[in-house]
């Protein structure tokens, strides 16, 4: 059976489907930062996919920008979870209420 | 039908590895099933011919990304089970997957709508990297340029917010000296 685009898309859907259900579900602020990583992994995928079938490099170049974005992000996001840690000792959403909205 | 093998397998994997990551309380398998998935998802991109973003995907993901998922998790209790928000499943499953099919129907709409033209065609015979080194360097030079100060910011940023008091070291210090610090920071912090 030919492998089409429509595959890659639907897998693309799966992935991004199982990455917002992590995030709706996760209270630890390190597995959200897990799940949102698998978002930005489910579009590469579908920018790798349609840049194949349509022979246009304009996907493969951004799928590098995102990789760029998600390696930044990480590294700001980490270190503010570090300082976050060192101070309340704990990283669970349910305890940064300071601003009490 | 090599292809719908491979993809067909990959597939699997990669969608076994992050359900486990989604779902399992203990952070470190959490961790190491995100990197197993990271790279069976290069192999989708060798698969698709994009052999540069293949690479770069194992390189910056499993060896960078998750060595510092892993020097993170150093500083956290990693040890202890992750509590999770149970809410209602229905609730979340529906809104997750009606959120990643708008996304896919984002994509697709301008497929869909008119003759999609190629910006910037691949050559027959010109190998995967040389294109995207050829358009990187002369379309998206400037947007290239900007990740990299970003890149650079975000390091910047990186140090000195998790990088305080790294000259000094606790191997070297009496307990006195230590103790002595504990409480300066607790003064500020508290």
């Amino acid at each position: 059976m030919e492998i089409g685009l429509n595959h890659y898309l639907i897998l693309s859907t799966i992935l991004f489907a199982i990455g917002l259900v992590g995030i709706m579900r996760r209270k630890n602020l390190l597995l959200l930062f897990f799940a949102t990583e698998i978002l930005l992994n489910a579009v590469n995928i579908g920018f790798a996919a349609i840049s194949h079938y349509y022979g246009d490099l304009t996907g493969q170049m951004f799928a590098f920008f995102v990789i760029a974005i998600a390696a930044s992000e990480l590294a700001v996001g980490l270190g503010l979870l570090i300082v976050w840690y060192k101070r309340h000792g704990t990283i669970d959403l349910d305890t940064m209420t300071s601003m009490r909205g | 039908m090599f292809e719908a093998v491979a993809f067909y397998l990959f597939a699997f994997l990669t969608i076994a590895m992050f359900y486990i990551t989604v779902t399992t309380a203990q952070a470190l398998y959490a961790l190491t099933a995100l990197a197993a998935g990271m790279i069976f998802i290069s192999a989708f991109f060798f698969i698709l011919g994009a052999d540069f973003l293949g690479a770069v995907q194992i390189i910056v993901y499993t060896g960078a990304v998750m060595a510092l998922y892993a020097f993170g998790m150093m500083f956290f209790d990693t040890t202890r089970d992750v509590k999770e928000k149970n809410g209602n499943k229905f609730i979340v499953v529906g809104l997750a997957t009606l959120a990643a099919v708008m996304v896919v129907a984002i994509f697709v709409a301008p497929i869909v709508s008119t003759n999609m033209q190629a910006f910037y065609p691949m050559v027959e015979g010109v190998g995967n990297t040389q294109m995207v080194g050829v358009v990187l360097f002369t379309k998206y030079l400037i947007p290239f340029e900007v990740a990299a100060v970003m890149l650079l910011v975000a390091m910047v940023a990186g140090i000195v917010l998790a990088g305080k008091k790294m000259d000094l070291s606790l191997t070297q210090m009496n307990a006195e000296q230590i103790k002595e610090i504990e409480d300066k920071d607790k003064k500020v912090l508290s």
